[in-house]
């Protein structure tokens, strides 16, 4: 077929899911010339699974996101249908924002987003190959024979690659949700040696919300007060919508225990890897044998539909069978099924394959992103997709790589995981990973990222200066705090409510304000200068106030961890050089060529003794340099 | 801004000193802490004497001379002080693990010369001998920290840890999965949990005091053919009854080991089941055991048995024992000898670096000439014990004490009822020092644990 050239592009992004968008927008804000493709234009945005954003560690991923200028958290606020605050019991660490989105909207918001922004142009159309000159990506082919040419090429293709989906005994090439999947371009990045891979996953049935009985359930509403999931938002108002709980029961298990074989999971045709945390109800069942119910959550797919998504019972267990079980269950006896469960395997990379700006070691200006790097979750997809966007960007103005460390961001962690340590399942991010959780919270990441991506350029003057103003609010608030002082005549009855011992001499209230039982709006009344804040300085003052000693303690760790960090190694460096390091190490150094000696440490197969000679190595270079 | 570090810096046993070594910019506070001199105040290059004194319990740990140098004129161009101890294990190890409990760290293998390079203290052409240090001193401490970890304390630890990742594990779920449909950790259910590990480490601490964690001290092998008095002579070493002496050859099937002091030398002593080559499993084991033993050994004493002629399995020890630093005793000289100068000087002829004394067991004569001998190999340098030991001791006690520090930290967190996602930090914290100790650090296993113990998931 004859090809032809139909346009020319800085940056190429392949696939519009959660990590597209945020890498073509990441791209066309910093001024590229930026194409995205989708095979289909129902697929932008689309939430294939279940109908929220956020939760833990993935509500941090999608803060920071916002801060570095990225559209999930703004699109989310523009189309939630309920929101929530989890572990508020917890430490403020840990308290991580959820929210229901209207999948619809949520789609079309994205969409509209794309089609109006500057730089960046939509289209409709299915990449079957890469062109490649000198090992360089330098553009993509058209199923129609249209080729674009670009600098550079981002990969973030989701599910859609050489995607299968399985439904009981059946199993055909498919890519999520019924759409169509693409088949050639994953043969064709094998073809070229990328180490290509199986992972598996699943979703629930969607079932009519007309035929659910809700009296049999227990109702999850919203919270009250609204936190908003972008940092540009103050505050939000907005009606919400109740999800459902119920659980399943013996008779729900016997069903599907009696139908195993009939399962595509145990029947061995599914080849793909897929992840723990998100078993299917057949492998709950067969693993938790001894687990009496399971709990599942009926939440809304939107306001313009009356579709329901079943939390907690993916599978790929044929629909007579799906049917039988669902209806055994509380509330769903008589539940019609609009779409079935089923189970999706997939092309993606060995992250393994990839440097820490989320280039191929292999191939020079290819960037990937999503579940093509072996991740899982919308939240984690975007944060990919926004650093191999910064990163494109970067690599064609050659400059030097955008890259979060794990004491800066999840996000850091996230991409740290994937391709230094590899994974073995889908990647889900959670708050356990991340060694500094104490400072990488969800109410600092404007303080944490702002200023890095004003800088890049990326994010713009209006975020800026809202985040100087609040940080200048907060700063200037804490020495007000600092100075005020309080009489014990005027605070002793308040603390001897709270269970607070009394004081005997005149304090600050920035040091009344460090006991736990003490808050900041209930000290108004003996505060009679204190300027009107908004919610969001408030909290953040509270939480630098009251978790002070933790928040130095692990600040001083990850000064420790940054000197490794900040050791910096040129990947020009031929490790086969450096005498007294063990062969394994030489091999996987030359392999990785990390970007620091931290990094290094954290590579299997480099011990410490390894990196002690490198630091020797590095002083030795150094100083026959200068 | 650098760490301070601490470590013995001499190699024990050469001479009746050793010497403690910090360097780092909390040098002079660690001195403060530790060190009590009539002169109050520790003044720049001036040797000073005092006495290492524990600030919590005021009690002497040992009569010393110290001296602090200020930087950048020192080995690692940092501050530095070395403290001169007299040069018994207990004083050296003591004198330590005060250093570590008052704001140093354990140095790492080499980290003296590391720093000392890195600091441009050593010009470029040493580069690669203090590469080569690094590596000869971390291999080496490796080594001995694996194999000195006797089976018991291993197995200790890696229960204590268990009990720590099954808290760890229920802290995680509660924080990472707050929707699910799991038991709820109480407080009550943490403090509980808390004491327990804490008391079981603060126990396994208090016997690293006594040197039990590492077989610490010179360590010696006993061998010989059946019968020719291992285990007699071992008795008589430790003054008592213990190893199973008959006449039945064959009859220690295993190794048996025991602490001895003789002098001021502490000995690590092992009765072998013999080397010879048998059909029977159970002493197979004790074989293998045998020859470990002997290859980690500093010092061989093998015993020959003066009422039988020279077999063959004596000559198939003694080419085992090659070259090895080795007393010979000649036993039973109280019997009716069938010996001659002649099978002595066949002996000398085969192993002319051993030394070679005359013993009878039931007599007890030689025993005093054996101990003699024994102190005169180490003072004089002859006969080393690995240093690395003694080292691996006090890290391992290091470790025990961070671990239990976090535990009491996460407990009074507890009682306090502070947010879960704190405690973790702390209760986590004491989970990979403990695997420090046997070697595992990584903390994926909790990842792994929770999603084998927990049905989670949409």
């Amino acid at each position: 077929m004859k090809k032809f050239v139909m346009g020319e592009y800085d940056v190429i992004v392949v696939g519009a899911g959660h990590a597209g968008c945020e890498a073509a927008l990441a791209s066309a804000r910093m001024g590229k010339k930026t194409l995205i493709l989708s095979i289909n234009l129902e697929a932008v945005a689309m939430m294939a699974c279940n109908p929220s954003i956020g939760g833990t560690g993935k509500g941090h991923l999608v803060r920071e996101i916002d801060a570095l200028g990225g559209e999930m958290g703004i699109n989310i606020d523009k189309t939630f249908i309920q929101s929530k605050m989890l572990n508020t019991a917890k430490g403020p660490a840990v308290h991580s924002l959820r929210a229901q989105a209207d999948k619809n909207r949520y789609h079309e918001e994205m969409k509209k987003t794309l089609e109006l922004q500057e730089n960046l142009d939509l289209k409709q159309g299915e990449v079957i190959d890469l062109i490649l000159e000198d090992q360089k990506a330098c553009g993509v082919i058209m199923r129609t024979g249209s080729v674009y040419r670009g600098k550079t090429v981002i990969l973030a293709t989701g599910t859609f690659l050489k995607g299968k989906i399985f439904i009981g005994e059946s199993a055909f090439d498919s890519g999520p949700n019924g759409l169509a999947p693409s088949l050639e371009l994953g043969e064709n990045l094998r073809k070229y040696g990328l180490p290509m891979r199986r992972f598996k996953t699943g979703t629930p049935a969607r079932a009519l919300g007309k035929s659910l009985d809700y009296s049999k359930m227990t109702r999850q509403p919203g919270d009250e007060t609204i936190v908003p999931f972008s940092f540009l938002n103050d505050s939000l108002e907005q009606d919400q919508i109740s999800c459902w709980l119920t659980y399943t029961n013996e008779e729900t298990h016997q069903v599907i225990r009696d139908n195993f074989h009939r399962s595509a999971l145990f029947g061995g045709q599914i080849e793909g890897v897929g992840p723990r945390y998100c078993p299917s109800i057949e492998d709950k069942v067969n693993r938790f044998a001894d687990k009496k119910r399971h709990q599942l959550f009926i939440e809304p797919e939107g306001l313009t539909t009356d579709e329901m998504y079943i939390q907690g019972m993916s599978s790929s267990l044929p629909e007579d069978v799906q049917e039988a079980f669902y209806k055994t269950i509380p509330g769903l006896e008589n539940l019609e099924i609009v779409r079935p469960a089923y189970a999706i395997e997939y092309d993606c990379i060995d992250p393994l394959d990839l440097k820490l700006n989320l280039e191929n070691r292999q191939i020079e200006n290819l960037f990937c992103a999503g579940q093509f790097n072996g991740s899982s979750g919308y939240e984690e997809a975007a944060a990919q997709g926004l650093m191999a966007g910064i990163n494109a960007v970067l690599k064609i103005e050659k400059k030097d790589p955008f890259i979060l460390d794990r004491s800066e961001a999840y996000i850091g962690v996230l991409i740290d995981d994937l391709v230094t340590k590899g994974t073995n399942e889908p990647y889900r991010i959670m708050t356990s990973r991340a060694e500094y959780r104490l400072v990488l919270r969800q109410d600092n990441a404007d303080l944490r990222l702002t200023e890095k991506s004003y800088a890049l350029g990326l994010a713009d003057q209006e975020r800026f200066d809202l985040f100087m103003g609040k940080k200048e609010i907060v700063e200037k608030e804490k020495k007000r705090l600092e100075k005020a002082m309080i009489a014990p005549e005027d605070i002793n009855p308040y603390l001897e409510e709270k269970g607070s011992s009394p004081i005997q001499t005149k304090i600050s209230i920035l040091e009344l304000l460090k006991r736990p039982q003490v808050s900041y709006d209930d000290l108004s009344a003996v505060d009679p200068e204190r300027p009107q804040l908004p919610a969001h300085a408030k909290a953040q003052l509270e939480v630098q106030i009251k978790y002070e000693g933790y928040i130095t303690k692990q600040e001083q760790q990850i000064k420790r961890f940054k000197k490794l960090e900040d050791k910096k190694l040129e990947s020009s460096f031929n490790y086969d050089e450096v005498d007294g390091l063990r062969i394994e190490a030489r091999q996987k150094l030359n392999q990785f060529k990390p970007v620091s000696l931290g990094q290094a440490s954290r590579i299997s197969g480099v011990s410490p003794a390894d990196i002690n000679v490198l630091l020797i190595h590095l002083e030795k270079l150094r100083r026959k340099r200068g | 801004m650098e760490d301070t570090i601490a470590a013995i810096a001499t190699a024990y046993g050469e001479g009746g000193i050793g010497i403690i070594r910090v360097s780092g910019p909390d040098t002079l506070s660690v001195l403060n802490k530790i060190f009590v001199s009539r002169s109050k105040k520790i003044v720049n290059r001036r040797m000073t004497y005092g006495h290492i004194v524990d600030p919590d319990t005021n009690r002497k740990i040992d009569e010393v001379l110290c001296v602090y140098m200020k930087q950048p004129h020192t080995y690692t161009k940092e501050d530095v002080a070395e403290i001169n101890c007299h040069g018994s294990m207990v004083s050296l190890r003591k004198t330590l693990e005060l250093a570590l409990k008052n704001g140093a760290r354990l140095a790492e293998p080499g980290e003296f010369t590391k720093r000392a390079f890195l600091n441009g203290r050593l010009d470029l052409s040493q580069a690669e001998a203090v590469i080569d240090l690094i590596k000869a001193k971390t291999d080496k401490s490796f080594d001995v920290a694996m194999d000195q970890l006797s089976g018991g304390i291993s197995a200790e630890i890696t229960s204590i840890r268990a009990d720590i990742m099954d808290l760890l594990v229920n802290l995680t779920v509660n924080i990472d999965y707050p929707d699910e449909d799991i038991e709820e950790l109480t407080y009550t259910q943490m403090e509980e949990n808390l004491l327990q590990i804490g008391d079981m480490i603060d126990k396994l601490a208090a016997t690293a005091d006594s040197g039990k964690i590492i077989k610490e001290g010179l360590r010696v092998s006993i061998i010989g053919k059946p019968n020719v008095g291992k285990s007699s002579l071992m008795n008589r070493l430790l003054r008592e009854t213990r190893a199973i002496v008959t006449e039945i050859p064959g009859t220690t099937r295993d190794t048996i080991e025991e602490l001895v002091s003789i002098g001021n030398i502490p000995l690590h002593l092992t009765d072998t089941a013999g080397i010879r080559q048998t059909e029977n499993k159970i002493e197979q084991i004790g074989i293998e055991k045998s020859k470990q033993s002997f290859n980690d050994a500093d010092l061989i004493l093998f015993v020959v048995d003066s009422s039988r002629e020279l077999s063959a399995e004596d000559w198939e020890i003694m080419d085992y024992i090659g070259s090895r630093k080795t007393i010979v005793l000649i036993n039973k000289i109280d019997l009716a000898g069938v010996w001659t100068e002649e099978t002595k000087a066949l002996i000398k002829e085969k192993l002319p670096a051993a030394e070679i004394l005359e013993t009878s067991m039931t007599e007890r004569t030689g025993i005093h000439q054996l101990e003699e001998a024994i102190q005169d190999m180490v003072y004089s340098g002859s006969v080393k014990q690995n240093d690395s030991l003694l080292v691996t001791n006090v890290r391992h006690k290091d470790l025990l004490d961070q671990a239990s520090g976090f535990i009491k930290d996460a407990l009074a967190m507890t009682r306090m009822r502070e947010a879960m996602d704190f405690i973790e930090v702390d209760v986590k914290s004491a989970y990979e020092a403990l695997g420090e100790i046997i070697g595992e650090t990584v903390s994926d296993d909790i990842i792994n644990e929770v999603f084998s113990r927990f049905c989670l998931g949409k």
